[in-house]
């Protein structure tokens, strides 16, 4: 599907209809001059190009409307149009700035035949307020060449590389340079090209001509690569009339869950991430992604986190004037054995850990999955980085160390992520403070351990190289136990040793 | 631990599955409650203990340290720490998680007067908790004692720890003073020093006869202030619940 005027058609959707008597143009700067970037069909048949100059394009139409192009939009636009394409099939992938293209391998009885599903998508994209040309083929390349030059066209397979045969040199979609020296060379048509050796051709214009021609053909297929990865396991309804209450939306999303989880089973598998799509009618698409901490089949227990997630959803699910298609698909799957009965203290724990994933599930569905987390090990001696949290779903146990027995402990219980100054009075250097004062509170100092020196890690490039950090774990009057340091020596008659407070102890 | 050395300290009235409440006496003291229920939970129920732990607590006493856990004698395995923006998400991820057995204990903390936390929310957290078993412990930081549906209600302060050699400070200790329990133990006090290598808490003694006179005092540490102009604050702390 090619929008030959997706950029204009853009700003018209923004500016809305009742300036469209006139012909329009989208500038931009180029080359030191205002150029036209995009035009609406209305210019083109004045004769403005791509690339025109604006002066001169006044010059020819006087009363042509200009504004200024916005490319980010534009692609915004096109995404938008690919994911109300998403109603036909998964299979939806993005053509050049303009395009959009479709597998429809399969799909097309659904929707009553080829032809009707083409007339269809492209009802939607006027709905969006997008003009298009279609066209369906054996391969996506031909199907786009036919879209820009035999618009409509339905290729029959036996008819389709006569068809494609007839195509001017620039369907080839090649550069501007290519293009001119192929029509100079006196090529009019693919099939004039077709008819000369290949390894001529290459050798003049290299493979990427030849690879295209092929594929204009139909001799070579390539797979389109879809714009959202293809799900593992899908099931879809789409409803004759929109469907708007809540209760039936969700029963219909029960049934699907079910039709998925046969599949599954059937497979030897289980789902960790699962995707509900809904399409609106006025073709905006929600998508509700529910992640498991570990793999399931269970129907019941998955509309349970869906129903969570939509209570949590801070922009709540809006049905607008009805959905017209529900899908649910896997993302994600990991094998899942058959369930068995275990022995009795077996099943204890068993149900136990299957009892806290029903517990994280549901965490992550209402409060989002940053917020559990688990504590996780590094490998180094940097207090500071040792060990840290990380999101539940997306980190695995690791073990930790036993304490060294009979020692009071030597980290502290809490770490503060950037150590906050304190003004601290020691008896002699290299001694632990007498007293310090953090966060305008005096401390007196009765006990103290210390130091441990702990050098920064040179080896790691990454690492900023701190000063060398001299630990002391010290209590207080109050018996409060913290853990500080000083960065830097005494010695070094540059800079004077500052003190920190990096941590609490129990 | 030595045969002949002190029998250790059963804080029995921690039923299992119940509502207990730690107010911190002093701001300074909020810093080692979520330390102390992970350790006043060990050796009880088995299973995973979920953590809730506020942003604002986060802010303003650090992240925990695994390190630091295990040297509490915990498994940072079997800790989920799920951080809560405030206390209306706290408190509803501490009721979700206390209905689930599978838990060992679930740790909430609580920072400032946190109005979200009334008598209904403290009655449905400890229904939760009596029917599945799993002890719900909650640290109140920067809050006087209120009237609660929980089970008992605490005051814990960090005690002198005992010095070891070269004046190193010693295993954490705290002062538990029991401001209200079911069976009437009011006013019960606990001076405990935790045994990180059995997992249980020591009877300790206080270090010397000046520490209280001392304590009282100090610069140091913010005293929670107590309403004293409400009419009949003390019986409400005792009676209501």
């Amino acid at each position: 599907m090619w929008c030959p005027f997706l950029s204009t058609d853009r700003a018209r959707r923004i500016s809305g209809p009742g300036r469209d008597e006139r012909p329009f143009v989208l500038v931009e700067k180029a080359k030191g001059a205002l150029r036209i970037g995009a035009v609406d069909a209305k210019a083109a048949g004045l004769g403005l190009r791509l690339g025109m100059m604006l002066t001169q394009a006044r010059a020819l139409v006087p009363g042509v409307m200009t504004e200024e192009a916005d490319l980010a939009a534009d692609a915004h636009l096109l995404h938008i149009l690919a994911e109300a394409c998403e109603i036909f099939t998964p299979l939806v992938a993005l053509r050049g700035q303009d395009g959009v293209i479709l597998d429809i391998s399969g799909c097309a009885h659904l929707f009553g035949g080829e032809r009707a599903l083409g007339q269809a998508a492209r009802r939607r994209m006027q709905m969006i307020g997008v003009q298009t040309q279609a066209a369906i083929a054996g391969t996506p390349e031909a199907a786009w060449a036919f879209a820009r030059f035999r618009h409509g066209t339905l290729a029959r397979p036996e008819a389709e590389e006569a068809l494609a045969r007839s195509l001017p040199i620039s369907a080839l979609d090649q550069e501007t340079g290519t293009t001119l020296a192929l029509q100079r060379a006196g090529f009019k048509t693919l099939d004039d090209l077709a008819r000369r050796p290949s390894h001529s051709l290459s050798a003049r214009f290299g493979k990427t001509l030849v690879e295209a021609l092929r594929r204009v053909l139909g001799q070579e297929d390539i797979r389109i690569t879809p714009l959202r990865p293809l799900p593992a396991v899908m099931a879809e309804r789409q409803f004759a009339e929109p469907l708007g209450l809540k209760e039936t939306v969700l029963a219909t999303l029960e049934r699907l869950a079910g039709d998925v989880m046969a599949t599954l089973e059937a497979r030897g598998e289980g789902g960790r991430t699962f995707e509900a799509s809904f399409f609106r009618t006025d073709n905006t698409v929600r998508r509700i992604l529910i992640e498991t901490a570990q793999a399931t089949r269970e129907t019941a227990s998955l509309m349970r986190l869906v129903r969570l997630k939509i209570e949590a959803l801070t922009d709540p699910l809006d049905p607008g004037f009805g959905f017209d298609a529900l899908r649910l698909a896997v993302l994600h799957v990991e094998p899942l054995g058959e369930a068995q009965p275990h022995l009795d203290d077996e099943r204890r724990v068993a149900e136990g850990a299957r009892d806290l994933t029903d517990l994280v599930n549901r965490l992550v569905a209402r409060f989002g999955r940053e917020n559990v987390q688990r504590f996780v090990s590094c490998d180094t001696h940097d207090p500071a980085l040792a060990g840290g949290t990380a999101a539940w779903l997306s980190s695995a146990p690791t073990p930790w160390p036993a304490p060294v027995p009979e020692e009071p402990p030597a980290r502290p219980f809490t770490l503060f992520a950037h150590p906050q100054p304190i003004d601290v009075l020691a008896e002699v250097p290299d001694s632990p403070p007498l007293r310090f004062r953090w966060r305008r509170v005096l401390h007196e100092v009765t006990l103290a351990e210390g130091p441990e020196r702990i050098a920064p890690e040179w080896w790691r490039e990454a690492s900023p190289a701190p000063d060398t950090r001299d630990y002391y774990r010290v209590e207080d009057a109050n018996g409060h136990r913290f853990w500080i340091f000083r960065e830097g020596f005494y010695e070094d008659t540059t800079a004077r040793p500052r003190w920190f407070m990096h941590g609490l102890f129990a | 631990m030595p045969e002949d050395g002190p029998r250790p300290i059963c804080l029995s009235v921690l039923a299992e599955g119940g509502l207990h409440e730690f107010f911190a006496a002093r701001e300074a003291d909020g810093a080692a409650l979520g330390a102390l229920m992970l350790m006043l939970s060990a050796g009880r129920k088995k299973g995973a203990r979920l953590w809730v732990r506020q942003e604002a607590q986060v802010r303003e006493a650090g992240m925990p340290c695994p390190a630091g856990l295990v040297e509490l004698g915990a498994n940072p395995a079997e800790v989920l720490l799920f951080r809560a923006r405030d206390v209306a998400t706290a408190l509803q991820a501490g009721l979700e998680s206390a209905r689930c057995a599978a838990l060992g204990a679930v740790i909430i903390e609580l920072r400032g007067e946190a109005r979200a936390y009334d008598l209904v929310a403290s009655r449905r957290l400890a229904l939760a908790a009596r029917a599945s078993g799993v002890p719900v412990m909650m640290a109140r930081l920067g809050a006087p004692p209120m009237p609660s549906a929980a089970q008992t209600r605490w005051k814990a302060e960090a005690l002198p720890s005992r010095a070891l050699v070269a004046k190193a400070p010693g295993p954490p200790s705290f002062e538990l003073t029991l401001l209200r329990a079911r069976n009437g133990q009011e006013g019960l006090r606990y001076c405990v020093e935790w045994d990180r290598d059995a997992r249980q808490f020591l009877p300790r003694s206080i270090p010397d006869a000046g520490w209280s006179a001392r304590r009282a005092t100090s610069l140091s540490g913010v005293v929670v202030p107590v309403p004293v102009h409400r009419s009949g604050t003390p019986d409400l702390w005792s009676r209501a619940g």
